[in-house]
């Protein structure tokens, strides 16, 4: 059979080298073959033991690692289509009750005093007087059935309702050029978003699942949920709405999560 | 570009399984520790997101020398069908000849291929599991997001299928490896004439 000419590899010298070397070595390479099988095998084997020495946590490779996380919010951040609306769902797809998840067990969740609670608001916001429950349900609501993504990898239809969010950011002059908006929530938890998800069609501040006013351990009585964000970013139990061009990092970006999360 | 993906597979394996820990598809499936990359869910998320990069540049740059310079459509094809199941036959007879390293046998052939293929969708489906919202016309395709996990799931494990018989049969070829460190035979436009030790050595191989 002959050999059809073709590209040379731009890698490759154009001269020929002595294949006698490789001819030479051949029969040798032969004689070892179950020796080298046998090497083979084991020094594969050591390859996966290797893992059992995790350097993960080493402060170099952190450092590199949560460098390309950097690198990927930027990256997710031109991804990101402002227009672009996650695909929704029929209300007989809702799965009730919602699934919980935080960092702590559901037996843990310390309920937040409705009748008490209030909505702080901090930062570039003109209008900076608190909320109280009963202000936010006079508000007109959005509702969003929409796929709920952790970033474990489970997932479920939700049913969520609240006043959209770029709605209130306007109503009480947020700075909407600014970078940031932060969450901070009754059990110490932290989140934040880019604006440009923060002004997102489908971004809330939920006070209603399927219908009825969001549960204690999912969030009562108000909690974030974007449909362009993993889980862990739409914080629940929201006591204070920051909107800053300042950076800090939030509950799970200081543990090495990927901070924009964005899906 | 070969070991820099060999790195790269390896990193995304590893972490790859320790991701799926967190929330197995088959609850008798859970890996292991000890062959898992990271300790915790943020480790093998990060590694994976890492690992990513040099996956889909190393994997473009060889996509793309691969169809510029015509060395798939020289390497890959034709394969014929007669040839697959006489290669396999030998094979299974472990009567494997590497005469002419620069020459894929018919199995190699669909292997090879198949193993780009099955690049290609991992690299899909896991943009889909990344941004099933972003690319939600893509994410569609697959149905629902299980569905995309579940896809990127079966990727890898044809890849470590793969992996085990390409690795068992280059060490069983050792001459092969040899050329894959020292850069392999030159391929002239005529191959010279094997010589006599050559074709020795050939036939004790």
């Amino acid at each position: 059979m002959s050999i059809r000419t073709r590209t040379q590899s731009a890698f490759r010298p154009r001269k020929s080298i002595d294949q006698s070397v490789l001819t030479q070595n051949r029969s040798l390479l032969a004689d070892i073959d179950r020796r080298h099988v046998l090497r083979g095998a084991l020094s594969l084997g050591a390859l996966t033991l290797l893992t059992g020495c995790d350097v993960t946590e080493e402060e170099p490779v952190q450092k590199v690692l949560r460098t390309v996380s950097a690198w990927n919010d930027r990256v997710q951040a031109t991804l990101f289509r402002s227009g672009h609306l996650a695909p929704t769902f029929s209300a007989a797809e809702v799965v009730k009750p919602p699934r919980f998840n935080a960092y702590y067990d559901i037996e843990d969740v310390k309920p937040v005093d409705g009748a008490s609670w209030r909505l702080e608001l901090a930062g570039r916001i003109a209008d900076k007087r608190s909320w109280t429950a009963q202000q936010i349900y006079e508000l007109p609501t959005q509702e969003l059935i929409i796929r709920h993504v952790c970033v474990e990898g489970w997932d479920y239809i939700g049913q969520w309702s609240g006043p959209n969010l770029r709605g209130f950011l306007e109503r009480v002059g947020a700075d909407l050029t600014a970078k940031y908006v932060y969450f901070h929530c009754a059990d110490d938890y932290t989140e934040s978003i880019d604006m440009a998800t923060a002004l997102h069609p489908q971004s809330i501040l939920a006070t209603r699942y399927a219908g009825e006013i969001i549960t204690d351990p999912f969030g009562y009585p108000l909690r974030l949920r974007t449909s362009t964000k993993l889980g862990y970013k739409n914080a629940k139990w929201v006591k204070a709405i920051e909107v800053t061009n300042d950076f800090t990092e939030t509950f799970w970006s200081k543990q090495g999560f990927n901070w924009f999360a964005g899906i | 570009m070969h070991w820099i993906n060999a790195v790269a597979i390896f990193i995304m394996i590893g972490s790859g399984w320790k991701i799926y820990n967190d929330d197995v598809i088959f609850g008798f499936l859970h890996f292991p520790d000890s062959i898992v990359i990271g300790k915790w869910a943020q480790h093998g998320l990060q590694w994976h997101f890492f690992g990513m990069w040099i996956f889909v540049l190393n994997g473009l740059a060889y996509l793309g020398y691969g169809i510029v310079s015509g060395r798939f459509r020289y390497k890959l094809f034709p394969i014929w069908p007669r040839d697959v199941f006489v290669t396999t036959a030998d094979a299974l007879r472990l009567h494997l000849r590497h005469d002419d390293l620069t020459h894929y046998n018919a199995v190699q052939k669909v292997l090879y291929l198949g193993i780009i293929l099955v690049g290609l969708l991992i690299v899909i489906s896991g943009l889909a599991l990344w941004k099933p919202v972003q690319f939600s016309e893509l994410a569609a395709l697959f149905g629902s997001f299980q569905t995309i996990r579940l896809v990127h799931f079966l990727c890898m494990s044809a890849i470590v299928l793969f992996l085990i018989v390409h690795v068992a049969l280059a060490l069983l070829v050792p001459q092969s490896l040899l050329a894959m460190l020292t850069g392999g035979p030159l391929v002239d436009d005529k191959p010279p004439p094997p010589t006599a030790a050559a074709s020795a050595a050939n036939a004790t191989g």
